[in-house]
């Protein structure tokens, strides 16, 4: 498809620790479109960082390493591009903005600074221009009086206003990809509403593509297009969002569903809560990563890895029980202290 | 009405700011907490929301006296704590425990999981080494952990387990009331879960009294049966968790309920957008402190404060609109 920006086949990365490897993503496939939204969801320690972090190839050099897989970019080999030629991609054509807005600006320099530094650094524009720019960039992301904040520095400004910052910085080049790592995990109910308001409306304006990384599925219905759920560095299910929430399929994802606090969560009842806690992805796991926790798990999932399977279109689910033919009969989760 | 436990009346907070010359006396300050009253009943639990850097934190401080207020009254079981000596603070606390937010923060790495939960027996000088020892393990399988974890140390357990050791540590001396200051918000949702079960599974088996402090609303809707909603060290709402979520009255509680994200891809939720941060708590708004971001805003909201307006049963709300 034409309009496909970006492209991810069979994606593992891998850290080497003292004494073993951990395999901390293994096989993700991504399709994104333009002005489409994809969420990655998936608890602490699922493999979602660090499959951004694989896109935009900022892992540690030396430690993490990219055994298999294929990205595609715009057409572009993004794995096969000299640290040159990635540097002229990162921050221009895809941008990254990170969870803690508390600490991913610099301290010493003003707001303005930090804007310019990323305009100057992809664009040939002259100082002024980039100042220019900078204000411009401050009044898009809606911070009041531009003029007097872009010399301020980071301290002199609020979570929420970081943020936008933030947003500010990696908008400015107008890039095609914008990566989302948990922006709004830091702030307040609140302020997160403005801030995904905002991310939906410039959207909206420069033809985006997000994607985003979360844990809390609220935000994945608020804002996107399709889902990965992500579980011990698998890729558990994907598919259109509201496919996901109507018809789940992977007994992972209906844990999560369930253990999530709605609304209609009665004040009294017992949550239902998935027992145990994710494996550690030192050991080698034979099996399905889930099947320790699952409540369906039988032999075949401690020791064969289930293959990911296309049940309906674009929906994609790896589970032994659960292919075309087979469907496992949903039980209520088991209710535990 | 059962009893009351903790009895919190015009309660302030204000912090000094020094200035950059250290002889200057200091003019201003940071009103952290500025006149808040309350009622918590036996075996209830009462939920605490509120932006960040609303005075939720130095409200649970304030309570169990770990600083002293500025101004006002906080009563455990009719016993004004203000007039108390550190000594009998020191008793008290016995039964005011607390249960912080960051398990990773909160459990000192190098001493074994037994010496943590029987710090506090041995604090207060209860028991000798073996039935201290006999008590670690039993409050290890009442939070659901086992006798052999006691030898273990901290970096053995995940963030789960870590705020159950937390809880047993709190529930060693028997106490009223456990403050929970956030105490899932560092937490995974599928492990979340577990955690609430166990917080509620105690507070039925032991009688247990909670203050429960959560920016999360959904939580707090879960596992409170009163709320009160503060914004800028003051309350602005209070009432049962039915009251405040079905027919939240004031402004800033209908706009923090609003921006709860969606509960599901197909709802279409009409959100009240706040404008702005939170104003600074050195100079508070003058009049009602959200006047500034209020869509309802009238012009003596700008100069008087507004009084707390009882509206039926439980519920009241300290704004202009209902007086």
């Amino acid at each position: 498809m034409s309009d496909e920006i970006l492209k991810v086949e069979n994606l593992d990365v891998h850290f080497r620790s003292s004494a073993s490897i951990v395999k901390a993503v293994n096989g993700v496939n991504i399709s994104l479109k333009k002005k489409e939204t994809l969420g990655i969801v998936g608890e602490s320690g699922s493999g979602k960082s660090v499959t951004a972090t694989a896109l935009m190839r900022l892992l540690p050099k030396g430690i993490g390493s990219i055994p298999n897989g294929k990205i595609t970019f715009n057409g572009k080999d993004i794995l096969s591009l000299s640290d040159k030629e990635m540097r002229d991609v990162r921050g221009n054509d895809i941008a990254m903005i990170f969870q803690d807005p508390m600490t991913s600006l610099n301290p010493v320099f003003t707001v303005g600074d930090q804007i310019e530094e990323a305009v100057r650094t992809h664009q040939q524009i002259s100082k002024k221009e980039a100042k220019l720019k900078a204000i411009e960039m401050l009044k898009v992301v809606g911070i009041p009086e531009p003029e007097k904040r872009v010399k301020m520095y980071p301290h002199e400004f609020s979570g929420g206003m970081r943020q936008r910052v933030m947003i500010a910085i990696a908008l400015s080049c107008n890039p095609k990809l914008l990566i989302a790592d948990e922006p709004t995990t830091a702030l307040d109910v609140t302020v997160q509403a403005q801030i995904l308001e905002l991310m939906k409306s410039l959207q909206e304006k420069n033809d985006t593509s997000i994607i985003m990384i979360t844990h809390d599925l609220g935000v994945v219905w608020e804002m996107c297009d399709k889902v990965i759920v992500m579980y011990a560095g698998n890729t558990v299910e994907s598919g259109k969002v509201k496919t996901i929430y109507d018809n789940p399929l992977h007994p992972y994802t209906w844990g999560l569903l369930e253990s999530q606090i709605t609304k209609n969560t009665l004040n009294g009842n017992k949550l239902p809560a998935i027992p145990g806690s994710p494996p550690d992805l030192r050991n080698p796991i034979l099996g399905c990563n889930f099947a320790d926790r699952c409540p369906y798990a039988k032999e075949i999932c401690k020791t064969t890895k289930p293959e990911p399977i296309e049940v309906e279109e674009g929906h994609i689910v790896s589970c032994h029980f659960q292919t075309k033919s087979n469907r496992l009969e949903r039980k209520e989760l088991v209710y535990i202290e | 009405m059962s009893e009351v436990v903790i009895k919190v009346e015009n309660l302030k907070k204000h912090f000094p700011i020094n200035e950059a010359l250290p002889f200057k006396k200091s003019t201003q300050s940071v009103k952290a907490v500025d006149g808040v009253s309350f009622e918590v009943f036996k075996g209830e639990t009462l939920g605490i929301v509120g932006e960040s850097g609303c005075g939720k934190s130095t409200m649970a401080r304030l309570i169990n006296q770990l600083i002293r207020p500025t101004e006002g009254v906080v009563e455990f079981k009719g016993k004004n704590l203000a007039t108390l000596g550190s000594k009998e603070i020191r008793s008290i606390r016995k039964s005011i425990q607390m249960v912080f937010q960051n398990p990773y923060a909160s459990l000192d790495p190098r001493k074994t999981i037994e010496y943590l939960i029987a710090e506090p027996l041995v604090i207060h000088q209860i028991g000798d080494a073996k039935s201290r020892k006999k008590r670690v393990i039993e409050l290890l399988e009442v939070v659901g952990l086992s006798g052999y974890h006691a030898e273990r140390y901290v970096h053995e357990f995940s963030g789960g387990q870590r705020q159950r050791i937390n809880i047993a540590r709190a529930l060693a001396l028997n106490p009223d009331i456990i403050i929970c200051d956030e105490p899932v918000s560092a937490l995974d949702v599928s492990v979340q879960a577990q955690v609430i079960n166990l917080l509620k599974d105690l507070q039925r088996k032991f009688d247990l009294t909670y203050i429960f402090i959560s920016h999360d609303l959904n939580v707090v809707r879960y596992i409170c049966d009163r709320i009160a909603v503060m914004y800028l060290g003051k309350i602005v709402e209070i009432g049962t968790y039915e009251e405040l979520y079905e027919n939240p009255k004031h402004p800033y509680t209908k706009a923090l309920l609003s921006a709860i994200p969606k509960e599901n891809p197909f709802d279409k939720k009409e959100r009240i957008l706040l404008e702005g941060d939170v104003p600074s708590p050195v100079n508070p708004p003058s009049g009602c402190s959200f006047h500034k971001r209020c869509p309802h805003a009238m012009e003596h909201c700008k100069k008087d404060v507004p009084a707390f307006v009882d509206l039926g049963k439980t519920q009241k709300v300290a704004c202009h609109l209902y007086s």
